[in-house]
């Protein structure tokens, strides 16, 4: 027996050694048991299965050996790099804070807009009692570390249980959502959080397509990315189309983004699901400062209602403003076509020698014009009585009255009429516009139409 | 004057390793890996406690010594990483356990053994994880890509190389 052992040693504390992990694993990844009501949540491995208190005790030991190391590295190199970026290299800061003021402009202009809607909205779900969750509150933390596996997308913050922070606290960046708070360890390491990505396998979100309003249950991959699993094919949901929380989750609040839908193809271990890939929102593998939220409200902040109604006012101003200066541009319009009417009736006055008087003041003129706009413009009648016309202040062979009735007209006989010879002043006119011509003493000559 | 009678192989390169060493460039390997990680994504197809682990395993020329030092290095990576504990560590026995008996049976200090070796080790690690998540764990999504996993032990091996000749200069010959 004793050469047996020695002979097999090696192997069988091989075995030991599998034999013992293995029982460990299957103690630790064992069906998630559910922590009674009001014990708030459990520590649970990556799996979902609750930990023992071994297991977490040992993690935050190795929490608490790295962390310091962790958090040295990370200091010190952002150190340097706000040494370089905050003094050494500030060429195109000019330009940047320029570009950034018309982007806060452009913003500004943009909150304006939609504050009134979003009043509205608010409105509105005040009368159907609806439940909103807006973030109340929020830390701030920085990235110091990761899993340093892709097996598991876990990283570590520098604010732990000491700054509030509890686990499946939501985490997101301006961008989108990040994922959620796993762990802290007030005993050992307090300034230390472990995150969950969103795109570790085990992780997931309940979500909202932005157009089709479809909601679905977001998970992440092995590969690293995010995929929606749950749906059947639907020809309404395309690639580019946004994707939201749904709040479902209890751990999101609504509305945030996620990532926009990259490619839809059917599932091929899962049919007849599609799997439709997602774009995250937020750049997960690039992650250096991230918010924590820490409190949530039924009712927006009132820092933001006061935005809002900001907004609401400088969007009534303006649009006052917008209603002020089209009446001005109409009211220049009218004018100015006004204008243009009295300039056209005067050059066709000039043009017609015959409805000019030399005599006539310019004073005159304008009211005597302005006076028979008017009553083109606003006729007494009802009916649109044709006015008389002027009386002729000197009569040519065009004038009323001067051609002679057709029965004292002989077929064939030569008709001559007398026309005023030009004035002085009629003559530049004259030169100008064509005179009509003269009545051909032809016998065809009545026949003949005038050609304008 | 005395000299030492060495009758095996193992007895005439069976390495062993001062206390400070022992414990302090696991640690380093694993802090490293977890502060490169960040800076540098790409650096996830690096496995900086395996090269650790099989430079141990085959230096001592102990399977015990290797499987022991093999999981202690995957638990620690498990801590880290809020995996199961397990995961990495059985693996990482298995492979501890194999380069050490390999080590008794080749030379081990050639490069070209050495370049072999890891890119070996690397793929059977690769192949050990998925087994367990994917049998013991039941996790039907995980997948092996293989050529990710060729990609992470060519870059294993190229890592290696100078780490391995970095580490020779701790070792003490008993």
């Amino acid at each position: 027996m004793e050469s047996f052992f020695s002979r097999f040693k090696n192997s069988l504390v091989l075995v030991a050694l599998l034999l013992i992990q293995t029982i460990g694993l299957a103690v630790q990844v064992r069906r998630p048991v559910v922590p009674p009501l009001g014990s708030g949540p459990a520590t649970t491995s990556s799996l979902g299965a609750p930990e023992t208190p071994d297991v977490t005790v040992a993690r935050s030991w190795i929490v608490a050996v790295l962390s310091p190391a962790e958090r040295a590295v990370h200091g010190t190199s952002t150190f340097l790099r706000s040494t370089w970026f905050n003094y050494l290299d500030l060429r195109g800061a000019r330009r940047q804070n320029l570009d950034l003021r018309h982007q806060l402009d452009a913003l500004r202009l943009q909150q304006a807009a939609i504050a009134e809607d979003a009043l509205e909205g608010l409105r509105l779900q005040s009368l159907l009692a609806f439940q909103q969750h807006y973030v109340s509150g929020t830390v701030a933390a920085q990235v110091i570390g990761t899993s340093g596996t892709d097996l598991s997308r876990v990283l570590y913050l520098d604010k732990g249980s000491a700054d509030g922070l509890k686990p499946d606290m939501a985490v997101i960046t301006p961008d989108g959502i990040v994922g959620k708070i796993r762990e802290v360890f007030p005993q050992t390491a307090p300034h230390v959080a472990q995150l969950l990505l969103i795109n570790d396998q085990t992780s997931g979100a309940g979500v909202l397509l932005e157009k089709t309003r479809v909601r679905a249950v977001l998970r992440g991959t092995t590969a690293g990315y995010l995929q929606i699993s749950n749906l059947t094919p639907d020809d309404r949901i395309k690639p580019g189309e946004q994707v939201l929380t749904s709040g479902g989750d209890g751990i999101f609040p609504r509305g945030l983004p996620v990532g926009m839908i990259e490619a839809v193809a059917p599932d091929p271990d899962h049919q007849p699901y599609t799997a439709i890939r997602i774009r995250s929102a937020a750049n997960l593998t690039r992650l250096e400062e991230v918010l924590i939220i820490t409190g949530t409200e039924n009712s927006l902040p009132p820092a933001s209602l006061h935005a809002l109604a900001r907004g609401a006012a400088a969007t009534a101003e303006a649009r006052a403003a917008a209603q002020k200066a089209a009446a001005d541009r109409a009211a220049a319009l009218e004018a100015s076509k006004e204008e243009a009417a009295r300039s056209a009736a005067e050059v066709v006055a000039d043009r017609l020698p015959g409805l000019h008087d030399p005599d006539e003041s310019v004073e005159d003129r304008e009211a005597r014009v302005k006076a028979a706009a008017d009553a083109a413009a606003h006729p007494k009648t009802a009916g649109g009585t044709v006015p008389h016309p002027l009386p002729t202040v000197h009569a040519d062979r065009y004038s009323p009255g001067t051609t002679p009735p057709a029965s004292t007209l002989t077929p064939g006989a030569s008709h001559t009429i007398e026309t005023a010879p030009a004035t002085n002043e009629e003559a530049p006119q004259a030169r100008r516009t064509p005179s009509p011509a003269p009545r051909s003493t032809s016998p065809n000559s009545d026949a003949t139409p005038p050609q304008l | 004057m005395l000299t030492p009678g060495y009758t095996t192989r193992r007895e005439l390169e069976e390495h062993s390793f001062s206390p400070v060493a022992t414990l302090l460039v696991p640690l380093v390997a694993i802090l490293l890996q977890v502060l490169l990680t960040k800076t540098f994504p790409q650096l996830f197809l690096l496995d900086l406690p395996l090269l650790v682990t099989v430079f141990f395993a085959v230096s001592r020329r102990s399977p015990i010594a290797g499987a022991v030092t093999g999981m202690i290095i995957g638990l620690l990576e498990d801590l880290v990483s809020g995996q199961p504990l397990g995961i990495n560590s059985l693996s990482k026995t298995l492979i501890g356990y194999i380069a050490a008996s390999i080590g008794l049976q080749i030379d081990v200090e050639a490069i070209t053994t050495r370049v072999v070796m890891i890119f070996l080790f690397s793929m059977m690690n690769s192949l050990f994880l998925y087994l367990i998540v994917r049998r013991l764990l039941g996790l039907e999504t995980h997948q092996l890509l293989w050529r990710h996993e060729l990609l992470r032990a060519a870059v294993n091996t190229a890592v290696a190389i100078p780490l391995f000749f970095a580490l020779d200069r701790s070792k003490r010959r008993q």
